[in-house]
């Protein structure tokens, strides 16, 4: 039976994005875990977070799973949401500044005071709720989904990749940042499929079929 | 390209039922908050909201129940609210299933525990529920006051101030509710939304009043509303999400359709 390992470091409640993984592959064995053995066997790695950069960090250091992600990037299917693209990049703004697992090189950037540059109106920080996913390239994970879907977003920092073409898919919120990115087995975005409705579940159904 | 306004159907939960009553013509057993859900989510809600309204806490389990089936169907945003008193609360409703919980009463009797969850589980699932009536005199500059306990006590605290407070104590968004308009369908106060949602640097929920599609796309261009929130004339089966949406992309509304 085919496992994927969802990687629990003590951020953020993780029932949800297990629950819709178990909703688009029922015969796939889904395990929340912080147990090293369990994630280096996995078939798949689903890397989440939700919190601050600093409690992230310092959770993924005294669980003992700092090379365990970084191995588990290097190889399988590996899919990073919402904070955990974050932690992948190489620097964080966030808490006065963090160093990240440095996986993909980038940084993490604050939205700061956003207006609309056409009206002139704020835009509020956390950028929250449905918002559209410019597809940059063809993707395994992009498949089925239409060019521009909606997704659910809740986040106050942003990703910048060092390198342009990591960039699998951009959004406009005052300018356009990278919503996904991806390279070779890793494909990391800043929204949550989980709870995207149709949209979403379908990049989670991509992902558990995906064999990059 | 945009980010789209929000509706947010709100489902009143008393001891694990959904109260109110809801005429939606297939459904079966209108008071089962999950086949509820399911509905809602069918329409296009972009979240949903649940308002826990059980008088006894001993009652409040089932809420978490009830959280948990609908996390299990469902996958859009959830957040719920009534009775969330302690960091003990909010964890329990976010290992449900909950993305975040909304906190009343519990902010106005320490503002600090605002704080201290919004370190914890992170600002994004912290909602602080706001009560407000408005107490200025005809002739003078409009002015609102917190109330609580339905709009029946006041505390002397001016609402758009308290906003400003709760925004810098770490809360992710507000759910802003006039009492002046709740239950009335004359619309939203607009003028209370649009003070508190210019006040403050998170995205507002306009809530009480709503009784025309109008009133909805009311509270986004005029009243500055990042969210709208309504429970009658959906339950009721007036309108539907999805006439809704359309109505307020009509009016010039960026909307997920």
């Amino acid at each position: 039976m085919v496992s994927i390992a969802i990687i629990d470091y003590g951020m953020g409640n993780l029932r949800s994005v297990a629950k819709a993984l178990e909703h688009v592959a029922p015969r796939t064995r889904v395990l929340v875990t912080q147990n090293r053995r369990d994630i280096l066997h996995a078939d798949r790695v689903v890397f989440p977070g939700q919190g601050s950069i600093r409690d992230c960090m310092r959770e993924l250091v005294r669980w003992d799973l700092v090379d365990v992600v970084r191995e588990a990037a290097l190889g399988k299917p590996f899919l990073g949401l919402c904070l955990g693209p974050q932690a992948l990049l190489s620097f964080s703004e966030e808490n006065g500044g963090i160093d990240g697992l440095d996986v993909l090189p980038g940084r993490v950037v604050w939205f700061g005071d956003l207006r609309d540059p056409a009206s002139g109106e704020r835009l509020k920080v956390p950028h929250m709720g449905w918002n559209q996913v410019h597809q940059l390239c063809d993707h395994p994970l992009w498949q089925g989904i239409s060019q521009d879907s909606r997704f659910y977003f809740v986040h106050s920092y942003y990703l910048q990749p060092a390198d342009s073409a990591l960039a699998a898919g951009q959004t406009w919120y005052g300018f356009d940042f990278a919503s996904a990115i991806a390279r070779d087995n890793i494909f990391a975005v800043q929204f949550h499929p989980e709870k995207s409705a149709q949209a979403g579940l379908r990049l989670l159904a991509n992902f558990t079929d995906w064999n990059p | 390209m945009a980010l789209a306004k929000r509706i947010i159907p709100c489902l009143d939960v008393d001891r694990g039922r959904v109260v109110k009553g809801v005429k939606f013509v297939e459904i079966r057993d209108a008071g089962d908050p999950v086949e509820i859900a399911r509905r809602y989510d069918a329409e296009g809600a972009d979240e949903l909201t649940f308002l826990d309204i059980t008088a006894s806490s001993d009652d409040r389990e089932t809420l978490v129940h009830v959280v948990e089936q609908v996390a299990s169907e469902v996958f859009i945003p959830l957040t719920v609210g009534g009775g969330i008193r302690a960091l003990d609360d909010v964890r329990r409703m976010l290992n449900a299933g909950a993305d975040k919980v909304s906190i009343n009463t519990a902010a106005i009797a320490r503002p600090e525990f605002v704080r201290e969850a919004a370190e914890r589980f992170g600002n994004q699932c912290i909602v602080v529920a706001i009560d407000a009536k408005a107490v200025h005199q005809p002739a003078e500059p409009p002015r609102w006051e917190i109330f609580t306990h339905g709009g029946r006590r006041p505390t002397g605290i001016d609402a758009v101030e308290w906003a400003r407070r709760m925004n810098a104590y770490g809360a992710g968004e507000i759910l802003l509710t006039s009492m002046d308009r709740d239950g009335t369908k004359r619309g939203f106060d607009l003028d209370l939304t649009r003070a508190i949602s210019e006040a403050v640097s998170i995205p507002v929920i306009a809530s009480g009043g709503v009784g025309t599609l109008d009133h909805l796309a009311d509270g986004i261009l005029l009243g500055k509303a990042d969210a709208v929130l309504a429970a009658s004339i959906f339950h009721f089966a007036e309108y539907t999400i999805e006439q809704a949406k359309h109505h307020m992309r009509a009016r010039g509304i960026e909307m997920r359709l």
